[in-house]
């Protein structure tokens, strides 16, 4: 899942400062289940908003929406939009600039920081696991990935910077490559790393789209 | 001959090799660097010339090199992965080829945590095996990692680095030959301490035959106090300094402790200079750039042969 933080309430208030009707949207995926923008934290956010503007001066709505990263739910917003002047949006970085793509005529602001892709540790825990690169060598790093889990996303580690199974950077980091030369050993297959892994394809340095396969001619008929 | 550079010639004609290491200034100090390559000059077969070491702006490492030359020194042009992509890498490559530099050292780099800019984007498009490979490519090949051709390849002789002490200690001698078949011709290892552990991991090499495919010089790191010796225990990554060394140096008069700092690093030098599979040492006399005359002469390597 994406993982988010709420943004520092100052930072929150400054941006919806001067508008007099705010609606803030909720998101039920996965900014939810990693407690940062569900209706839970809708509800939170409006209660200290209303207590640092005032009911009275400032009106604050709330909308949970299934996925604000889907047009087909942020439609349930069009007959509501009009009575607000903005939009805090408690999505993560798709949500929030697709629902600003819906309505752009209405500022739009995020009340969250989007951290990152990963999983849940426990409650409130979470890890990153994915950073998107585009070229998946999980395959060959005994599934543990390198470009994420290694400060330096090396291809080729460990560097000489690791130490005693940890990172250079933090003794609370685990060495990736540490990891990878573990768990590769322990299936016997540490030929995997023996050759040279070549320089990477970044192909997360432009933006992307991905259309899968049976579904070019639909693509095509909507234009885009 | 791959580069014709003088630590090639040097090895080639079966010299022990000795090398020295110059950090640039922070700032434009362009006196206080000549003053470090001079302690230097006729007493080392080349001077890494580090870039950006511990992730702290200095001077830039092909501009220092360019300085390290014209003071006499042959340097060796250190490059990071951490603060360029692979377009500014080839480009200084050529640059620096352009002006004669035939040395070059090809690192990952300390992570930009450690240094004075810890919150800039590390690049690290390619890793420090990659780009060996890349610089071998760009000599041997004559094209340009995307494949193009170069109008007057550079001819560099290709360093890499080594830490034979960093966990996991059994895949150390195999990213060793990975370093060797990406295409290095010189290994200058971490600081040396632990002997044992380095004499293994020369065994290692010996039996897996990359020391007559790559010339290895370890690291040496003359101790100048008890607390230089306390802080690299146990602050700096990847180092492996044993208990015997702190208490030895603990054991004499306090005004000694820096001389015996150098009788510890050329007791090193001599059992390398015996060593099967060792083409010589590369010192890192960090910031005490004046000791390298003394620390050359009491090792037995001068006078530096002519090649």
């Amino acid at each position: 899942m994406i993982v988010a933080e709420r943004k520092p309430f100052d930072e929150i208030k400054n941006m919806v400062s001067g508008y007099k009707r705010v609606l803030t949207v909720g998101c039920g995926t996965c900014v939810a289940v990693c407690l940062a923008g569900g209706s839970k934290e809708v509800e939170t956010l409006n209660a200290e908003l209303n207590l640092a503007f005032g009911r009275d001066k400032v009106e604050f709505g709330a909308e949970t929406l299934e996925r604000q990263c889907d047009m087909e739910f942020l439609a349930e917003l069009d007959s509501k939009v009009g009575e607000y002047d903005a939009l805090l949006s408690m999505a993560c970085g798709a949500g929030i600039q697709f629902l600003a793509e819906r309505f752009p005529s209405i500022p739009v602001f995020p009340a969250v920081n989007t951290s990152f892709i990963g999983v849940n540790l426990d409650v409130g825990w979470y890890e990153e696991k994915c950073r998107a690169c585009g070229s998946c060598v999980l395959a060959m790093t005994g599934g543990i990935c390198p470009v994420t889990m290694c400060a330096k996303s090396l291809f080729n580690g460990p560097c000489g910077g690791t130490n005693q199974g940890n990172c250079e950077i933090s003794n609370d980091q685990p060495c990736a490559w540490y990891k990878i030369h573990e768990r590769l050993a322990a299936q016997g297959r540490l030929d995997q790393i023996i050759e040279i892994s070549p320089p990477n394809d970044w192909s997360n340095q432009k933006p992307r789209t991905v259309i899968q396969p049976g579904y070019e001619d639909r693509v095509k008929a909507l234009g885009r | 001959m791959k580069s014709g550079s003088r630590l090639e010639k040097i090895l080639k004609a079966g010299h022990f090799a000795f090398t020295g290491e110059v950090g640039p200034p922070r700032g434009a100090n362009v006196e206080a660097l000549k003053e470090k390559v001079a302690h230097l000059k006729g007493c080392v077969d080349m001077a890494n010339i580090t870039d950006n070491q511990t992730a702290m702006v200095r001077m830039s490492s092909w501009a220092a090199s360019l300085i390290c030359m014209q003071g006499g020194v042959e340097p060796n042009f250190q490059m990071v992965c951490r603060d360029r992509n692979r377009l500014a890498m080839q480009a200084d490559i050529l640059g620096v080829y352009a002006h004669g530099i035939h040395n070059m050292l090809c690192l990952s780099g300390d992570h930009q945590q450690f240094g004075d800019h810890p919150q800039s984007k590390g690049v690290f498009d390619l890793d420090s095996m990659q780009l060996i490979g890349m610089v071998k490519k760009m000599r041997d090949e004559g094209k340009f990692l995307g494949g193009a051709d170069i109008d007057v390849p550079p001819k560099l002789f290709i360093g890499a680095a080594a830490n034979p002490f960093a966990e996991p200690f059994e895949w150390r001698v195999h990213r060793l030959a990975k370093k060797v078949a990406a295409g290095a011709d010189f290994i200058q290892t971490q600081c040396v301490f632990n002997m044992e552990r380095i004499r293994e991991w020369i065994r290692q090499a010996n039996d897996m035959g990359l020391t007559e495919k790559v010339a290895i010089l370890p690291g040496i790191t003359p101790m100048k106090s008890v607390g230089m010796a306390k802080y690299m225990k146990n602050k700096v990554p990847g180092m492996d300094v044993p208990d015997e060394i702190i208490k030895r140096l603990q054991g004499v008069d306090k005004k000694n402790v820096a001389d015996e700092g150098i009788k510890i690093a050329c007791e090193q030098i001599e059992e390398f200079k015996e060593m099967k599979g060792i083409a010589g040492v590369h010192l890192m006399a960090i910031e005490w750039e004046h000791m390298v005359p003394e620390i050359a002469e009491r090792a037995g390597v001068l006078p530096r042969p002519e090649v």
